[in-house]
């Protein structure tokens, strides 16, 4: 990790473990319902607890997503969501907030836009950096260049079923956060969270990663305290964008204020 | 790490063949030039390398090998032919027209070299079900045909939209005792079975193996994919040597992903005085903007694991793609064509449906072969290619090309048959609806049978 850039992502899961307890990460896609509403519910989630934000690019083509993201990314693009109002929301919710916001998106949209000029314009627009479920090290030269030049933070992923080799590598490409995939599979609500969620993170903690923020099917608080034990962070999807989808911005504010309540960790 | 090479870099590329130093055969990727690589979730990498290992392994192995030789030759029926068409060639300018046969191997097109290649690879990693995309049908078909030959799970996914397009081959797999599934997301075509194929992967890893297709997708799936269609252009290579004595003057194929464009032209990329013809789905035409044509028209991205020519809007959104022909209904292209496009060793070149359909027909009538739409978009190029390098030619039988029949058209029968409006409006064939006589299938059978039960039981 580079050590002379300031993580916004780093500062805000620490901020929450100097509390004693892991930082809770909202995501839902910008464009959905409308730009707006993705303000509006961003700065809910940043009021009822949220301590990172992750703003989704709606894509053709979101082979990570299961069908509750999927229908709500679609029927973004459908009612004409274009790629640069994602700035739009991440100015929207630091002006009002100080919770650190990321860019969730597939690959191509940023490299149609230009790695460096999509860079230049997050950073503007004040987010912290990008998750990208679909870009590994491997392929990001031009990224790391970009992501140093403007000061943004590397999430790349890992899964369950990375080696020993690529959770190192991975680690060493991050900065800000590693985000652990906590089972092999797609978005979407499940039952339980896989008991593989918690290996993965003790493995990468153990690669040298010192933050590491779990998602993929954590949906109510119960998921959040089990995972808030071991983890520096967790990551809450489709549960919300279930919750605009219902019940608007105050179902999105009412779901974050319950999940954000599982967060502190028990005394030993 | 390897990054995009600067575009000189191709022109040196493109030079240094044409001056004879380089071979362009058996690229190994990942990488063809600043394309193919792995855009691909990191949760899928370890399966990637699981193939790649396997895939390399066995080629190196005799055992495996001689395994896919015999299965090519005793199942598939290989080697296929390489028949002259003596008829359809005086429609291309008098040049010698030869087509290579993968209508006649066993499932009716070239897919079946690819899924027996694959099928064996999932065998020898354990994996005891396998999943594949379709667009027309032809691959599901294949995988289908293979998984039940060795005794494989198989589920395919299929776009609703061609699911409608080709009921025909959803119930052959079905027969063949593979689940379909159709995709209603997005376009509902091609693009869309392989997003929903990559989610089954990515969920079931540990027992699945995706068999991918197509010459796209992450590595190693282009160039493996390749290697077990390459039989097509070493066999079509020795047999027009053996026929005519010399190598042709040009080769044809069509491109969708272009599985069966690179499984032929490979054994030709080589030979400097060999012209290669790659044909894209041109739809209603490039200027409509309902096409297929990504290398024509697109700009490279990332979609399905790999950097290629792509069509896009200007957000990086894919556009859906149009043409009539399911297995061409493809946005993008798998990564070694776009990289053989750009050093100008292969030129691609759009036909519409039209010119495709003509050729179609043309085909049937003077040679008696009913080919596919995919295919019929090779015949198409084929008939510009030799009006092309025959003009100003004393004898223009000098000239010869070999064009890839890629698969047979009976699927594409009821297709044609609207195209050609052979349709009434109830979509029966005309004259088909005449008999007065009652219609004799398994339900009036049954029908019958029961009256009768009734008649036998008051006696």
């Amino acid at each position: 990790m580079t050590e002379q850039i300031t993580s916004k992502s780093a500062a805000a899961i620490d901020r929450a473990k100097a509390e004693g307890r892991a930082a809770l990460i909202g995501y839902l896609p910008a464009g959905y319902p409308s730009v707006q509403a993705s303000i509006d519910a961003g700065i809910a989630m940043a009021r009822n607890g949220a301590d990172l934000i992750e703003i989704g690019i709606p894509y053709s083509d979101p082979v990570m997503d299961g069908p509750v993201i999927q229908a709500a990314t679609t029927e973004a693009i459908a009612s004409g969501f274009r790629v640069a109002s994602v700035f739009d929301v991440v100015a929207g919710i630091t002006a009002a907030t100080d919770v650190a916001v990321l860019v969730m998106t597939y690959w191509n949209p940023v490299m149609r836009m230009g790695v460096d000029e999509f860079s230049r314009r997050l950073a503007e627009a004040g987010g912290a950096g990008l998750i990208t479920p679909d870009l590994i090290p491997d392929e990001a030269s031009e990224w790391f260049a970009a992501s140093d030049k403007y000061g943004l933070d590397r999430v790349f992923l890992v899964a369950p079923s990375s080696t020993p080799e690529r959770l190192a590598m991975t680690v060493k490409a991050s900065r800000g956060f590693v985000y652990a995939v906590s089972i092999m599979g797609v978005t979407g609500t499940r039952q339980s969270v896989s008991s593989s969620a918690e290996k993965v993170v003790a493995n990468t903690h153990a690669a040298g990663a010192e933050r590491v923020c779990v998602g993929l099917g954590v949906s109510n608080a119960d998921h959040v305290r089990e995972i808030a034990a071991y983890a520096d962070g967790v990551i809450v999807g489709t549960a919300l964008v279930a919750a605009i989808r219902d019940g608007g911005v105050d179902a999105v504010g009412q779901l974050t204020k319950n999940l954000s309540a599982g967060l502190t960790r028990e005394e030993a | 790490m390897v990054d995009a090479p600067a575009a000189n870099s191709e022109e040196n590329a493109a030079d240094a063949f044409l001056q004879g130093g380089v071979s362009l055969r058996n690229a190994p990727g990942p990488y063809f030039g600043r394309y193919g690589g792995r855009w691909m979730p990191e949760s899928l990498i370890a399966a990637l390398d699981e193939v790649q290992h396997t895939f390399e392994k066995a080629k190196a192995d005799p055992e495996f090998l001689a395994q896919l030789n015999d299965l090519n030759k005793n199942y598939s029926g290989r080697p296929s032919l390489l028949t002259e068409a003596k008829r359809f060639s005086e429609h291309a300018g008098g040049a010698r027209i030869f087509l290579k046969r993968e209508d006649l191997n066993h499932t009716g097109s070239h897919k079946i070299n690819n899924v027996l290649g694959q099928a064996l690879l999932a065998k020898r990693m354990g994996k005891t079900r396998v999943i594949a995309e379709t667009g027309a049908g032809q691959h599901g078909v294949a995988s289908a045909t293979a998984a039940a030959l060795l005794g494989l799970e198989c589920v395919v996914y299929m776009g609703a939209e061609d699911c409608r397009r080709q009921a025909l081959n959803v119930a052959r797999m079905q027969l063949l005792g593979a689940t379909v599934v159709p995709v209603t997301n997005g376009s509902q075509t091609l693009k869309d079975a392989i997003n929903d194929a990559l989610r089954d992967w990515v969920s079931n890893v540990e027992n699945t193996h995706y068999l991918l297709g197509t010459a796209a997708g992450a590595h190693p799936f282009p160039a493996m994919v390749r290697f077990f269609h390459e039989v097509i252009g070493v066999e079509a290579r020795a047999q027009i040597l053996e026929q005519t004595g010399k190598l042709p003057d040009a080769v044809c194929a069509c491109i969708g992903g272009g599985s069966n464009a690179i499984g032929i032209f490979h054994s030709f990329l080589d030979d400097a005085s060999v012209k290669i013809y790659g044909f894209e789905a041109g739809g209603d035409g490039v200027d409509t903007g309902r096409h297929a044509a990504a290398i024509t028209l697109g700009r490279p991205g990332v979609l399905h694991g790999a950097r290629s020519y792509l069509m896009q809007d200007e957000d990086g959104q894919t556009i859906e793609s149009h043409s009539i022909s399911a297995g061409l209904d493809y946005p993008s292209v798998g990564p070694e064509h776009s990289y053989l496009a750009d050093i100008g060793r292969v030129t691609y070149e759009p036909i519409t449906d039209t010119e495709a359909m003509d050729a179609f027909r043309l085909l049937c009538r003077t040679e008696g072969i009913l080919p596919a739409i995919e295919s019929s978009h090779a015949l198409a190029g084929a008939i510009k290619v030799g009006q092309r390098l025959t003009e100003g030619k004393a004898d223009p039988s000098e000239v010869t090309i070999i064009v890839n029949l890629s698969g047979r058209g009976d699927k594409d029968v009821e297709t044609a048959a609207a195209w050609f409006d052979m349709l009434d409006e109830e979509g029966n064939v005309k004259g088909t609806t005449l008999s007065t006589r009652k219609p004799k299938g398994p339900a009036e059978r049954a029908a019958e049978a029961g009256a009768a039960d009734v008649k036998e039981d008051q006696n």
